[in-house]
């Protein structure tokens, strides 16, 4: 029995020392195998980045007036760590802080609610940062607000209050330019895990549209840093960083603020002025450039909206109004994302491949009412036959059937529908040296860039396509199979790859698959106005230092010339002012007090609205003026919007009228721009 | 394990104890005290108190300790089973006294304390711990007229001596001290030569006493929460996970040579709460590394080891089983104190043998290691 003893007691001695070897061994793995990760966890754990924002620079116009700048407001906000704890997991503090703020509590919830926990469908205006940073429920309470929220903070629980500057877009010459200065908004995982490398901070904002996106890094300065090592219950304990915020650089824009607002007026006029007329007038675009230097000096987009919406808390109805089809998407630029067939604004570039292909300038061509070509009728757009006429009165009254004999013409010489292995094109080569199918170059996010549709993209587009059209009666819709429509996917099957002769036809007059952004129009008019020069065009004018130091100018840059000869040039100068004095543009302009010059467009659009209807004409106007020395070139689309002339015309013509202040009107820029740069005055804004 | 016998017998007061013992215990004792310190004093003169003040009482609990051990190590044999039914029942009501409200305190969800005028508080379930030692030594080391293990009645008397303070902390409720006490209790029965039948009943009765207790909600929520965040740290953050996370924390970053002594932020940022009781060795992995640490272990080691040594040496039963006793009450507790520190272990709270913060538990184990040297005493003597 001893020997039994001595065995157990053996046993529980190599029981124990194995215990005492196994805590051995885990402290090895704790600090020595997996030391790094604990040591990066207990500075994680004691250290705490707070961001100071930096003040955002100030956004002005080119007489200095401030277009976005910075006010105080009373932010406050919800911390989802204490709201999640509670009972109801925060609802009736929610409920409470809506009706102290008199906001609504659909809307604070969303906004109190990470994007990832909503469903996809309701997320217009989630928070899209995290769960660790308070989340600003609003930044305009006012200090009745906030003291009822702060005195009764157990019904408040995981509310807080303070005060932050916010941007503030003051309209003070009543202008919007929505898409013009874009928007701030909270920074995103995307932002943070970029690789162009830039240093964010969590719970910093950063611009998301227009200028304040693309000019981002300039305005927002650098944000002071605090690096503090903090002990259990968050008290300092000691200071690792302090950088103080740098304020961020000034931007100075090209736009001239009464201009804009003018402008946007008059755009907003002509829209209505379409609908009066019995035209749906849906959506529009205005912009007028300084033709030498590309400046863009306003630039309008309908329907816009109030961007302090956006700090002041967009409710969940604001966000998804921005993006609906119902509401006309304000949140879209028609200026530089809108793309439509230009029509007879086009034709200075018919004119252009007709003289490169020979055509004499000095000859008169016929104008029937109608081409038949193939078994297919082309008809003028009033259906009228003049006779023979010059190619400036063919501008003037806009006749189309010359361009359609011309380009006709062209299409057989280069082989038709057995092209030659390298056909002259005239047409397509003109569209391309104006700029068709290429990107302005603007300084604005997301511009699209049009599209020409010459025989590589007839090549992409079948390779797209042919399987839809070749397989037509099984992969249409019920609806899609008409007589008619099975015809045409017959057709597109079997030719679908090659510019055919109605293809041809109607991109002579700017119709068919052709299609230009507003923005690009008016550097082609510019062009015409500036003696060929194709003109980046400049939004931003030049950044300066919050001590008022210049940073950067932008200087006017060239992106081509126009494909055409001096006399070519003179000659569409002409045809253009003959449009307004004898042509489709001249009741329009009748009495304005300034030689204009320009071309009226009607374009015809496939496809249905929302509730079923066709779509109605693009109602363009494209001009510069003075004729003579020209200075300003302006465009207006109105899109369904009826006649060139009787909407976007008279719509240009107002224009003018505010520009050079004829007819009763206050001049805003008759002498062009000023050379010099403005002073920024900081002190106007509330916050500097 | 041989105990080396030294060849000149020494008079005086350090003569016929065990050298290596009492060195690791000494030294122990002076870690423990530094630890305290370094746990207390930055936060303490943060908050303007006195920076000093665990140190100063630590020192205290200490001298008192080193005064009961050498008491309990010179106290006759005989007197000291003649003292035993005393100590059990004092031990006993202690754990009634507790019980009743007004006398009684309230921590960390356990009513485990007494608290005596002038901030003192005493904590009666240490002393049973010796009590029920000592008492169940006493009664597995009779031995019947031809019998050379314990009677089936003896090793029922020595389960009724034990249960009646268990039941008693089991209803304050202070689950860590009953998990400690049960694994003496099962190892002295096991070690005592009795029947293999008891050993396995005692095992299983052990498992489903822990299982019932959770089950029926015995436990509280409290020590339940402490349990489930064992299993999963992150479960609550802010509670007992995130203290066991900070723990791991703590000690992971100490690496090698430790941030150096009063130089852990960590400890010094308090983010282990207890830290200068049921946590102090996250103090010792955070500013002694784990070379500091390892030694501390070492230190452990060499105490049990001399504790196995001298049970196996000492002719005598009650020795021996007493030395059983300690040795498991002692190995448990540490290895369950610095499991829990560093994620290895569910969380209970028990203190740290030598090294924690705190009086009653000071002189239990002080106690308990002069009932280690005086078995040692009396071996010499007798061989």
């Amino acid at each position: 029995m001893r020997d039994r003893s001595a065995l157990t007691l053996l046993v529980a001695q190599v029981l124990v020392i194995s215990l005492m070897l196994s805590l051995f061994g885990r402290l090895f793995y704790l600090q020595i195998a997996d030391g790094p990760r604990y040591q990066e966890a207990a500075l994680d754990n004691q250290s705490r980045d707070i961001v100071i924002p930096a003040l955002r620079g100030l956004i002005v116009d080119i007489e200095g007036n401030a277009l976005a700048t910075n006010k105080a407001g009373l932010m406050v906000t919800a911390d989802r760590l204490v709201l999640d704890k509670l009972e109801d997991k925060g609802e009736s503090v929610l409920a409470r802080v809506a009706e102290v703020l008199m906001l609504e509590y659909a809307d604070i919830y969303t906004r109190t609610r990470l994007c990832g926990e909503l469903a996809r469908g309701e997320r217009d205006g989630c928070w899209n940062g995290n769960r660790y940073q308070p989340i600003p429920i609003t930044k305009e309470a006012s200090e009745n607000q906030v003291f009822t929220i702060l005195e009764g903070s157990d019904l408040f629980a995981g509310i807080d209050a303070k005060p932050v500057p916010i941007r503030f877009y003051p309209s003070s010459a009543g202008e919007r330019a929505t898409h013009v200065l874009g928007y701030l908004g909270p920074i995103t995982e995307k932002n943070l895990n970029s690789e162009e490398g830039k240093p964010y901070y969590r719970n910093e904002l950063i611009g998301k549209a227009g200028v304040e996106l693309l000019y981002d890094e300039e305005l927002r300065g650098v944000p002071g840093i605090k690096k503090v090592i903090v002990d259990r219950k968050e008290i300092v304990r000691r200071e690792l960083i302090n950088r103080a915020p740098a304020a961020g650089n000034h931007l100075i824009l090209s736009l001239n603020a009464k201009l804009q607002a003018a402008v946007e007026t008059e755009l907003k006029d002509a829209i209505f002025r379409a609908r009066a007329n019995g035209h749906r007038g849906d959506s529009g675009a205005a912009i007028v450039m300084d033709v030498s230097t590309g400046e863009v000096l306003a630039m309008a987009s309908y329907p816009d909206y109030d961007l302090n919406i956006w700090e002041d808390g967009i409710t969940v109805k604001q966000a998804k109004d921005l993006y609906s089809q119902n509401t006309g998407v304000p949140a879209l630029s028609r200026a530089i994302q809108g793309e439509f067939a230009p029509a007879s604004t086009f034709k200075v570039i018919s004119l252009s491949a007709a003289v490169e292909a020979g055509y004499s300038l000095k000859a008169t061509y016929q104008c029937p009412g109608e081409v038949k070509i193939g078994d297919r009728v082309f008809r003028n757009y009033d259906s009228k036959a003049t006779g023979r006429i010059s190619m400036t009165t063919a501008i003037a009254i806009s006749c189309d059937s010359i361009w359609y004999q011309i380009a006709y013409d062209e299409w057989v010489r280069d082989g038709g529908l057995k092209p030659k292995p390298s056909p002259n094109d005239f047409f397509f080569n003109s569209a391309k040296g104006y700029g068709l199918g290429k990107k302005t170059g603007v300084d604005l996010p997301s511009e699209q860039s049009g599209r020409l549709p010459d025989r590589q993209w007839k090549l992409d587009w079948y390779e797209r396509n042919k399987d839809f059209y070749c397989n037509y009666t099984q992969k249409a819709k019920k609806s899609q199979l008409t007589p008619y429509l099975i015809e045409i996917a017959r057709e597109n099957c079997l030719d679908g790859d090659k510019v055919r002769a109605g293809d041809m036809v109607n991109f002579s007059i700017g119709q068919g698959d052709t299609l230009m952004t507003p923005l690009q129009l008016v550097v082609v008019y510019a062009a015409l106005a500036n003696g060929g020069k194709l003109m980046v065009p400049k939004i931003a004018k030049a950044i300066v230092e919050p001590s008022g130091r210049v940073v950067r100018e932008f200087e006017p840059e060239i992106s081509g010339r126009l494909p055409i000869e001096k006399s070519t040039l003179k000659f569409l100068q002409n045809s253009l002012r003959a449009v307004v004095t004898s042509g489709t543009a001249t009741r329009a302009f009748s009495g304005v007090g300034v030689e204009v010059s320009g071309k009226t467009g009607t374009g015809q659009v496939f496809g249905r609205n929302l509730d079923g209807s066709s779509k109605g004409d693009t109602s363009w106007f494209a001009s510069f003026a003075p004729s003579k020395k020209p200075k300003y070139a302006v465009v207006m689309m109105v899109s369904q919007g009826g006649f060139g002339a009787s909407t976007s015309g008279v719509g240009v013509r107002n224009i003018y009228e505010h520009i050079f202040g004829t007819n009763g009107r206050v001049a805003i820029i008759p002498n062009g721009t000023p050379k010099v740069l403005p002073r920024i005055d900081s002190s106007k804004a509330p916050l500097s | 394990m041989r105990i080396p016998l030294k060849s000149r017998k020494r008079k005086g007061f350090l003569a016929g104890v065990d050298q290596l013992l009492n060195s690791a215990v000494l030294i122990l004792l002076l870690i423990g005290i530094v630890l305290v310190y370094a746990a207390t004093r930055d936060w303490f003169a943060a908050n303007g108190l006195d920076p000093e003040y665990y140190l100063k009482r630590q020192v205290v609990n200490v001298i008192i300790g080193i005064t009961l051990a050498c008491g309990t190590t010179l106290i006759d044999y005989r007197l000291l089973r003649a003292y035993t039914p005393f100590v059990w029942g004092l031990g006993v009501l202690g754990l009634v006294a507790v019980l009743i409200p007004g006398l009684g305190s309230t921590i960390n969800g356990a009513r485990s304390w007494i608290s005596f005028p002038g901030g003192l508080q005493f904590q009666p379930a240490e002393l049973a711990k010796i009590s029920i030692i000592v008492g169940m030594a006493l009664i597995l080391s009779e031995r019947m007229t031809g019998l050379n293990r314990p009677s089936n009645k003896q090793v029922l008397q020595a389960l009724a001596l034990a249960g009646l303070p268990m039941v008693l902390i089991v209803a304050q409720p202070d689950f860590g001290t009953v998990l400690i006490i049960s694994a003496a209790v099962i190892t002295m029965i096991s070690l005592s030569g009795a029947s293999l039948y008891w050993v396995t009943g005692l095992l299983v009765t052990g498992a489903v006493g822990v299982y019932v207790a959770v089950a029926s909600g015995e436990v509280s929520e409290y020590q339940l929460d402490r349990l489930e965040s064992f299993v999963d740290p992150l479960a609550n953050p802010l509670a007992s996970g995130y203290q066991l996370r900070q723990a791991r924390i703590t000690i992971g970053s100490g690496g090698l040579l430790g941030k150096g002594l009063f130089d852990g932020p960590q400890t010094n940022g308090r983010f282990v709460p207890e830290q200068q009781t049921d946590f102090i060795f996250t103090v010792a992995g955070e500013e002694l590394g784990f070379l500091g640490s390892s030694f501390i272990l070492l230190l452990y080691l060499i105490l049990l080891m001399r504790a196995f040594a001298i049970a196996r040496t000492t002719t005598d039963l009650f020795g021996k089983m007493v030395c059983i006793g300690v040795v498991a009450w002692f190995s448990f507790q540490i290895f369950e104190n610095i499991g829990m520190t560093m994620g290895v272990m569910p969380m209970t709270g028990v203190p740290l043998p030598f090294l924690s913060y705190g009086g009653s538990a000071m002189f239990a184990n002080m106690i308990a290691f002069g009932l280690l040297q005086n078995v040692y005493q009396r071996t010499r003597r007798n061989s």
